[in-house]
């Protein structure tokens, strides 16, 4: 975009001084437009933060912006107790284990399969990925009660694998979606020459597919990660003991004035790592959000 | 980041032709890698399916319980917070794809030629990496009701202070039952004559809203051809009689007071430092009704209830939409930057207005784009969740009710009935099938 307004512009006669600040003048209500939408959408987030830095005594009479006339209020003292709580540190460990663990298991299982639906030749091959593909329609509504009942047979109901793996399979019908188009579109003579070479197919998977196949993997695991992560309802249903952080602050929201001291803290924890994560990859994520929705 | 923002369109087409392995091990090895994606879609996706479906026609316990014909779907659009909720994901879907879809369009092309684009589109892009459980509690912070606390009814208040400013005496309530209040004024029960004088007497002020400048409260001496009276604050330490001046109390300068005649004509007179107030010169054989005004007893602005069950809704749907722009403006920005740029100059060349490329150009080239963000949307609003759940207080949450929420308090809430619970779950695959299925449809076409 910033490529192409330089070059519309080019016929101009002279670019002089003058006509850069007519033109700066010119625009100057988008710009204001632009900064004061900017500034607004930022708000909630910043007033979130701000309300977990103050103490509750503060909090019972006056908002959170009362830091702007009392900024000696300030106080790490909120995330200091929620730290030495155990209760919000073991939430934070499943959420962990949780988003991790479905994270590696979405990116193994969907690769595979990507795999398969991209460079192995079986009998009925694209009509079965048709049917995965169908599967996105499924939500995941339809799958909680009978997976609760199931659990309990089983006997693991409350468990961390338990949630694990429903949001493993509610993954896959997306990650091979994405995996098999991205795979179908790496260079064939590369795959064909190591098959000659007498390759398996397991070894042409791990070093070629694999690495060559990075860049949709890497927007796969980001949003495997962040899903998961930000997860409520799974939990909810399948966890009792088993708290992800998410669910550690849903019971405490009974006690939402009271309690804003813990909600608002551990609400912008919880928050942290999925910003974190959204920075440091976000050209990944955007990808991996057009790959989704425009080619 | 839910799953539904994802639609179905791969180029199958493109797909190269088949070379793998030859012989029988070529079913073995699809099968070893198709085997636990297979297991897992089977266990987890394709078996509940069915299950919830057949379960949807059986009793609310047990395995299956007893058959119930559809029953449980007669309860699903009989029941008033099953109806509430339906009704409400019908304002969902009407509200919310269309506006983000527009707020989308409108911020990517306002930033398209704006050098620091990236840091606005980071700004409203970054609600999409927090969860919406997380968003439910920072908008709930803003929410709030009292002016001191909540955000937005803080500007209110700051707004509404520059229109109207409260009443002197907006905690004031009559002294006596020969006052009422009637439509916020303080009314004077029986109609008057002139040479009388009057005592309108007030209590429930508190020391420090008592105007400045008010000195002992005095009752006028009735006057042939006027009505005289006094306004004053009919308590004093201690008590006192009410509906009598007594020593010690205090007239409230500042007040006024109305007089309105049998024809509807209305007098106005302020009150004195000791709360003596006079209408002279009265045709005598009229009756007169004295009041005083509304505006003398106007609240200060309290706040609106964007928690409480009329505004709940409204409420959500903001929130949601600050999710989602984000979304809308990257996905359809990245349509506007892959847009043909010679047709949209050959429209300039030829004279098209700035507005006229947008809405003649720009926006049918975009229209797929436009549409994939729509039908997201429509899916991702058919399923909201987390959002009402964290958002909104459980006293709303019958009045913010929507499908997914009804389906999860229906059978995990307490009820446990997993045969309407089931229904609801059902209904909302109905409706989200034909949606992802245009999706499919257009994948098939290509393939």
């Amino acid at each position: 975009m910033a490529a192409a307004s330089p070059a519309i512009e080019l016929p101009a006669p002279r670019d002089t001084a003058a006509a850069r600040i007519l033109r700066f003048v010119a625009k100057a209500p988008v710009h204001l437009f632009l900064v004061a939408l900017g500034a607004l959408w930022l708000v909630p987030t910043i007033g979130l933060f701000v309300t977990s830095i103050l103490p509750a005594s503060a909090l019972a009479n006056s908002g959170w912006w009362q830091i702007f006339s009392h900024p000696s209020l300030a106080t790490w003292s909120n995330y200091d107790a929620l730290f030495h709580n155990s209760g919000l540190l073991s939430s934070l460990k499943t959420t962990a284990y949780i988003a991790v663990g479905n994270t590696l298991l979405v990116v193994i299982i969907g690769s595979l399969a990507g795999y398969a639906f991209a460079w192995l030749d079986f009998p009925g091959r694209d009509w079965i990925f048709i049917g995965v593909i169908a599967l996105l329609v499924v939500p995941l509504q339809m799958a909680l009660i009978p997976m609760f009942k199931l659990y309990d047979t089983f006997g693991i109901f409350d468990t961390v694998i338990s949630i694990i793996l429903f949001h493993t399979a509610f993954g896959l019908p997306f990650a091979i979606f994405l995996l098999r188009n991205f795979f179908v579109g790496l260079p064939k003579d590369i795959l064909e020459s190591a098959r000659i070479d007498g390759a398996s197919e397991m070894v042409i998977f791990l070093r070629l597919i694999l690495p060559l196949g990075l860049p949709a993997i890497a927007s796969l695991a980001i949003f495997q990660f962040l899903w998961t992560w930000n997860d409520l309802i799974v939990a909810l249903t399948f966890g009792q003991t088993v708290q992800p952080i998410t669910v550690w602050i849903f019971g405490q929201l009974r006690e939402f004035g009271t309690s804003i001291d813990v909600i608002a803290p551990a609400s912008f924890i919880s928050l942290v790592v999925p910003l974190c994560v959204f920075f440091a990859f976000q050209r990944y994520f955007v990808q991996g959000l057009l790959a989704g929705s425009v080619k | 980041m839910s799953k539904g923002s994802i639609t179905a369109e791969p180029p199958v087409a493109a797909a190269p032709p088949p070379t793998a392995p030859a012989g029988r091990g070529r079913y073995l090895t699809g099968a070893t890698f198709l085997l636990p994606a297979f297991v897992l879609l089977g266990v987890w996706l394709v078996y509940p399916t069915v299950y919830t479906i057949i379960r949807s026609f059986f009793g609310a316990n047990g395995y299956l319980g007893t058959f119930v014909g559809i029953d449980n779907y007669k309860t699903l659009f009989t029941t008033a917070t099953l109806v509430r909720a339906i009704e409400n994901n019908a304002i969902w879907v009407a509200v919310v794809p269309a506006l983000v879809t527009a707020i989308g369009l409108i911020f990517a092309v306002l930033t398209e030629r704006v050098s620091w684009a990236v840091a606005f589109k980071t700004a409203v892009f970054l609600p999409m990496a927090i969860s919406a459980f997380a968003t439910g509690v920072t908008w709930r912070i803003l929410y709030q009701q009292d002016p001191d606390i909540g955000a937005i009814n803080a500007l209110g208040r700051s707004i509404s202070s520059l229109v109207s400013t409260p009443g002197v005496l907006h905690t004031a309530l009559p002294s006596t039952p020969a006052l009422q209040t009637r439509n916020g004024a303080v009314v004077l029960k029986a109609p008057l004559q002139p040479g009388r004088s009057v005592k309108l007497g007030l209590t429930g002020i508190p020391p420090q809203d008592v105007p400045g400048g008010a000195a002992q409260a005095v009752q006028p001496k009735p006057r042939s051809g006027a009505i005289d009276g006094v306004v004053w604050r009919d308590f004093k330490p201690g008590g006192g009689k009410s509906g009598v001046v007594e020593k010690g109390e205090l007239g409230l300068p500042g007040v006024t007071v109305q007089l309105r005649d049998a024809s509807g004509k209305t007098r106005t007179a302020k009150t004195a430092d000791d709360g003596t107030f006079s209408f002279d010169s009265l045709p005598a054989n009229t009756t007169y009704h004295a009041s005083i005004g509304a505006q003398t007893f106007a609240k200060p602005f309290g706040g609106y209830g964007w928690l409480a069950p009329k505004l709940i809704t409204p409420s959500l749907l903001i929130a949601y939409i600050w999710i989602w722009a984000g979304f809308a403006m990257v996905v359809i920005g990245a349509g506007l930057a892959a847009m043909p740029r010679d047709v949209l100059e050959a429209a300039r060349t030829d004279g098209a207005g700035e507005w006229q490329v947008f809405r003649r150009v720009t926006v049918p080239l975009l229209a797929p784009v436009l549409s994939v963000v729509f039908i997201t949307m429509i899916i991702n609003v058919l399923k909201v969740f987390d959002l009402v759940i964290s958002l909104a207080p459980e006293s709303s949450q019958a009045h913010a009710n929507v499908i997914a929420l009804a389906m999860w308090r229906t059978a995990f809430g307490g009820v446990n009935d997993f045969g309407t619970g089931s229904a609801i779950a059902v209904f909302l695959f109905v409706l989200v099938v034909p949606v992802l299925a245009l999706n499919i449809r257009r994948f098939k076409r290509e393939v």
